[in-house]
């Protein structure tokens, strides 16, 4: 690299960095609790992302075991979408960016 | 209480629900109790609204300034639903969807005021006027639960 493009390039880092940030996707979270029961967090699952009882059940069981799990992913707007339903449903639901 | 399911699902789509005079007395009173909760100041429940987001407290805030008035009026609007029908034999999907989330608030309320863990205590159930109140609570909502998924 020639030292005339060098600072253009730097300028621009910021701008990549950010757009790189807002493309990762959102990951909504369940975490474990001792009150919601195992059927209705499977009841839960199914009914609010029409998951397949198997698929609802295991993600239930990772929450039990594991303490948490991911259980959807997409854009901000469809996370906090999926948090507000999640806590409406009583659920300890939280979102984050995939590392 | 009965040894028979309180919430049976019915042939033509709707649900009966069989519970006692003081049965139901007992729902209507933590549901008002509840409600009252909610609407006085909605920060003593905060188990029903946690943040929703863990390692960013900015983030969490603005959430909760944009879900909070939904999230309330749901619940209340649920606790409407169970006191307007809490005296009915027969409940349709979305009443009982109600019970089941009321009953499950109930529960999130209770169950962290008297520290309940994974392991049912046995012995509390029996010497814990809370803890009994809780355990009747679980078994009247799992009966929700396992009627409303049997329609999925």
């Amino acid at each position: 690299m020639s030292q005339t493009i060098e600072a253009p390039v730097r300028v621009d880092e910021p701008a990549r960095d950010e757009e790189e940030h807002h493309d990762r996707p959102w990951v909504v979270i369940v975490w474990n609790d001792p009150v919601n029961l195992m059927t209705y967090v499977t009841y839960v699952f199914q009914k609010l992302f029409g998951y397949a009882k198997e698929h609802a059940e295991r993600l239930m069981w990772q929450v039990h075991t594991e303490g948490k799990a991911a259980v959807s992913t997409g854009t901000r707007e469809k996370a906090e979408y999926d948090v507000a339903r999640l806590q409406a449903h009583g659920l300890w639901a939280t979102m984050q960016q995939d590392a | 209480m009965s040894w028979r399911t309180p919430v049976k699902p019915l042939s033509d789509g709707r649900y009966r629900l069989r519970l006692g005079a003081e049965e139901r007395q007992l729902v209507g009173e933590l549901c008002a109790d509840l409600r009252r909760l909610i609407e006085a100041d909605d920060r003593a429940v905060p188990r029903l609204f946690p943040p929703a987001h863990r390692d960013d407290a900015e983030a969490a805030e603005d959430f909760d300034r944009l879900t909070r008035g939904t999230l309330v009026e749901g619940r209340l609007e649920a606790l409407r639903t169970v006191a307007e029908t809490l005296d009915a034999e027969f409940l349709d999907e979305e009443q009982l969807g109600a019970w089941c989330g009321s009953l499950n608030d109930l529960r999130l309320v209770l169950g962290e005021r008297i520290g309940v863990t994974e392991e049912l205590d046995e012995r509390l159930l029996r010497t814990s006027a809370d803890h009994a109140l809780y355990g009747w609570l679980t078994w009247l909502q799992s009966a929700t639960v396992e009627a409303l998924a049997s329609r999925l």
